[in-house]
């Protein structure tokens, strides 16, 4: 007979919470959460974009896209879109083998990549909260 | 005079347990252990198991961080029962639960046969077109001590699936291949004696191979032998858009040692020793992630 197994996977809180975890962690969860919402936001769009195939104009006039919560959801998902756009920069020159050292002889206490390319993640972050700011600025503005 | 006396203390594990034959799932059953300083998860464990409960199940072995059998959640974090100082990470109380990202097969014990399945999917050994020189070498293979340091980290794995444990893709996506195995893989892509880089590339380069990896570090930052496996997969990931790109640079897996003794057969290399295990890959389900 076949012992039972107990399924034991983290499922979606392997990506939220759970345990001690790094930095880089808190970055990889942002940015699937952010990648999302930016393609949530683009289905959306087309969805928008094609009701004027049938006459409904949802953005003419005072109607619902220019009330004050639908411009702070916009303002959501250029954040979304600042943070996944930089993040992804620093993924791809990651993926590149770029800012993560080379193999080294593990002696304890053990140094990883991730300190090597920290400061890679700091400078992306930097620019973001830029981005963030300048697009609130400019929304304000308007 | 100095106190030499160890700290001692009542440390509270609460200790996941479950039995298969049991229709309830895993429940947390709770001990007071009498620690010292300098003592192991793993002693507590045995401590346990040798005066309180003798029914407690857990898997190890080697009990100084070699065999890989004793990985386990200690407060949260995967990590070896046998090296890790309960009173370095407990003041209180200590969980101590199976790896997750494996199925429980009683108390402690995880099913790691899942990873071992996809570890055997990358082949990791040295793969060469010249395979009798493998089963009976006419000499030594040429490989400089900088050429080794390309993937001596990665050699210090010592499968315990802690990595697999603590990867956040890993948890939702279960046919993602996962730290160790895709490890393993730049392991030998990186050993200048092999020639199976295309060959890997089929399981490495697929949908559930390197490119699942988002670089979130988690299986460095738990790895108890420093292996960095998060740095072998980024190293793998850029092996692989190098070599679609056709920007890899042309070699050759190494040859014979040049200079006295090439081509020759050394009286002193020992035979191979007769195979162990099956060809790879062994069951046909196995490569059933791929599709
Ligand atoms: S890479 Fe590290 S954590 Fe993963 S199986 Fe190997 S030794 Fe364990
Ligand atoms: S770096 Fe990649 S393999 Fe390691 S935990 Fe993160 S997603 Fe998993
Ligand atoms: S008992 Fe062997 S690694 Fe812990």
């Amino acid at each position: 007979m076949a012992a039972a197994r107990q399924e034991n996977r983290i499922g979606l809180w392997g990506w939220l919470g759970g345990g001690r975890w790094g930095i880089e962690r808190y970055a990889y969860s942002l940015h699937r959460l952010t990648g999302l919402a930016v393609l949530f936001y683009f289905l959306l769009h087309i969805v928008v974009t094609s009701l004027r195939a049938r006459g409904i104009y949802l953005w003419t006039g005072g109607g619902f896209f220019h009330k004050p919560v639908f411009r702070f959801g916009e303002y959501l998902v250029f954040a979304a879109f600042a943070y996944h756009a930089c993040n992804g920069i620093r993924l791809v020159l990651v993926e590149l083998g770029v800012a993560i050292g080379k193999p080294i002889e593990p002696v304890f206490p053990y140094k990883t990549s991730l300190r090597v390319q920290r400061p890679l993640l700091i400078a992306v972050m930097i620019v973001a909260l830029i981005l963030l700011a300048a697009g609130g600025y400019s929304g304000l503005t308007q | 005079m100095q106190n030499t006396r160890p700290e001692q203390r009542t440390i509270r594990f609460h200790v996941s347990r479950f039995h298969p034959e049991n229709e309830r799932g895993p429940y947390v059953q709770s001990y007071e252990v009498p620690v010292h300083e300098g003592m192991t998860v793993l002693d507590g464990l045995h401590s346990i198991k040798d005066n309180l409960d003798s029914t407690l199940v857990w898997r190890s072995s080697c009990r100084m961080g070699v065999c890989g059998s004793c990985g386990m959640l200690l407060n949260g974090r995967p990590g070896l029962a046998c090296t890790t100082q309960i009173l370095k990470i407990a003041t209180t109380s200590l969980t101590v639960a199976p790896l997750p990202n494996f199925a429980i097969i009683r108390d402690l014990v995880p099913d790691l046969s899942s990873m071992f399945d996809k570890h055997r999917l990358v082949r990791p050994y040295v793969i060469r077109t010249d395979e009798a020189e493998i089963h009976d070498p006419s000499g030594e293979f040429y490989q400089s001590a900088e050429e080794l340091e390309h993937y001596l980290q990665f050699t210090y794995c010592i499968k315990c699936g802690c990595c697999m444990a603590a990867c956040p893709t890993l948890a939702t996506d279960a046919r993602y291949l996962g730290p160790m195995p895709l490890t393993a893989a730049e392991r030998y892509n990186a050993d200048t004696r092999d020639g199976g880089q295309q060959e890997r590339a089929k399981v490495t380069g697929s949908s559930p191979g390197a490119i699942r990896c988002h670089y979130a570090g988690e299986c460095s930052r738990v790895c108890p032998k420093g292996v960095d496996p998060a740095k072998a997969v980024q190293l793998l990931k850029r092996r692989l858009v190098l070599d679609y790109l056709h920007l890899a640079r042309k070699s050759e897996p190494c040859k014979k040692l040049k200079g006295a003794g090439s081509g020759m057969r050394m009286p002193n290399i020992v035979a191979a020793p007769a195979h162990t295990v099956e060809t790879i890959p062994a069951a046909p389900g196995e490569l059933s992630i791929l599709k």
